[in-house]
């Protein structure tokens, strides 16, 4: 096994391109307990800590990009967790204060599972997710991103470099179902804003489906639409929770953020 | 591999296997076995340490991802043979009954108490909310926490 530690952007990209099969790690709150349980054994591992330009976000003309290396601490407070309050308030979910200050947006993306806290508040703000390669750059809706559970649309020689998103600055929030008030994988959670600019209400569903899913309806229609997102899941049975509570609680959670979000 | 980090202060090297954790740096090559091995995916928290001066779950950092940067672990915190005043206040609450999560939590608490120097019950609560304790039922915990941060 080996690790390469690119420090720049481009020299990531290289090293991506001439070793394919090489597994990207930024936080490695994912990748790390895979390696440790003997789940998987890499030939190589590209450690992204020391890109800088994976760090940090900026922000033109009114749309944010967000590198791929923002831990959920630094998406807590400060100026994006004002235009994303959504998606401050599931970084506040998260693990603990340790694994909040590795775990990044972008690992929760390459992770792609259903679960992610981050997806759902990223889906009902339609963000985008830049992938890089030496190719060149593509950005793609997060929605086609996520392919799968666990799968997303990256090539074998790209790396997720942002995730670009033009805050609605809409009512919005983020709930989640679990045993405990931190280190929880959610049962279920929902991201839910009410875009009032546009006449329309958006919720996105975690630990629901495969993949997280986003259910859209005019403002008008509100009162069928707690009804219409837990039918729109397709939640399994697993050892977090079962199907029915999971369908019962999304019902439950949309109504409490349509609550939250019209008040 | 080679990796070369700042550990307690000190500049240390270690030869480490490529997919081995910070942690198991820490405990077999640099004899630095303050910091406790359990779950081994982040949800007990007793490994953890600070990196660049914040608190993380040692687990679950690559020990290369290490290399160049700089360690704090519970071993680092007492001061010429005098136990840090968290780990007093924590032996002065009984708050250490099997004692395998306290390294764990003197770190957390350490870097909470910089932080927020007075801290309300609720901060206290989630500053170690990834630090499980499985004998003593946080009571006293809470009470070493309060009290590290009255003296």
């Amino acid at each position: 096994m080996d690790v390469l530690t690119p420090r720049t952007l481009e020299e990531a990209l290289t090293l991506k391109a001439v070793r394919p099969e090489a597994v990207p790690i930024q936080g490695g709150t994912d990748l790390m307990v895979s390696l440790n349980f003997d789940h998987l054994r890499p030939e190589v591992i590209l450690n992204l800590n020391e890109v800088a330009e994976l760090r940090g976000w900026s922000r033109e003309n009114g749309v944010l990009r967000l590198g791929a290396g923002l831990t959920y601490t630094e998406l807590l407070h400060g100026e994006v967790a004002e235009a994303l309050p959504v998606l401050a308030e599931a970084s506040r979910t998260v693990g603990s204060p340790q694994i909040r200050n590795r775990g990044t947006i972008g690992g929760n993306l390459g992770t792609a599972s259903p679960a992610g806290d981050a997806l759902p508040p990223l889906l009902v703000e339609e963000a985008e997710v830049e992938l890089a390669s030496t190719r060149g750059t593509r950005r793609v809706s997060l929605g086609e991103f996520l392919v799968g559970p666990k799968q997303n649309a990256l090539s074998q020689d790209e790396l997720i470099a942002a995730v670009v998103v033009a805050p609605s600055r809409q009512p919005q929030t983020f709930m989640k179902v679990g045993p405990r008030n931190a280190m929880v994988i959610s049962v279920c959670s929902l991201a839910l804003v009410a875009d009032r600019e546009h006449g329309e209400l958006r919720a996105a569903y975690g630990s629901s489906g495969p993949v997280v899913g986003l259910v859209r309806a005019p403002l008008d229609e509100v009162g069928s639409f707690a009804e219409r997102v837990a039918a729109a899941a397709s939640p399994i049975d697993d050892v977090r929770g079962s199907a029915a509570y999971r369908r019962h609680a999304l019902g439950v959670l949309a109504a409490r953020a349509l609550e939250r979000c019209l008040a | 591999m080679k990796i070369a980090l700042t550990v307690n202060g000190e500049a240390r090297e270690a030869d480490v296997w490529a997919g081995e954790s910070l942690l198991t740096a820490l405990r077999d090559r640099l004899e630095l076995p303050g910091s406790k091995n359990a779950c081994e995916q982040g949800e007990c928290g007793s490994c953890s340490v600070l990196l660049d001066g914040v608190p993380v779950c040692s687990c679950l950092v690559l020990a290369a991802q290490a290399d160049g940067h700089e360690i704090v672990t519970v071993e680092g915190l007492a001061r010429d043979g005098d136990l840090h005043p968290v780990q007093a206040a924590f032996a002065d609450a009984g708050a250490v009954q099997c004692g395998f999560c306290t390294p764990g939590l003197i770190v957390a608490t350490d870097d909470l108490l910089r932080r927020s120097p007075d801290p309300t019950d609720d901060e206290i609560r989630e500053a170690l909310s990834g630090n499980l304790c499985r004998c003593t039922g946080y009571a006293k915990i809470l009470d070493a926490v309060r009290l590290a941060a009255a003296r």
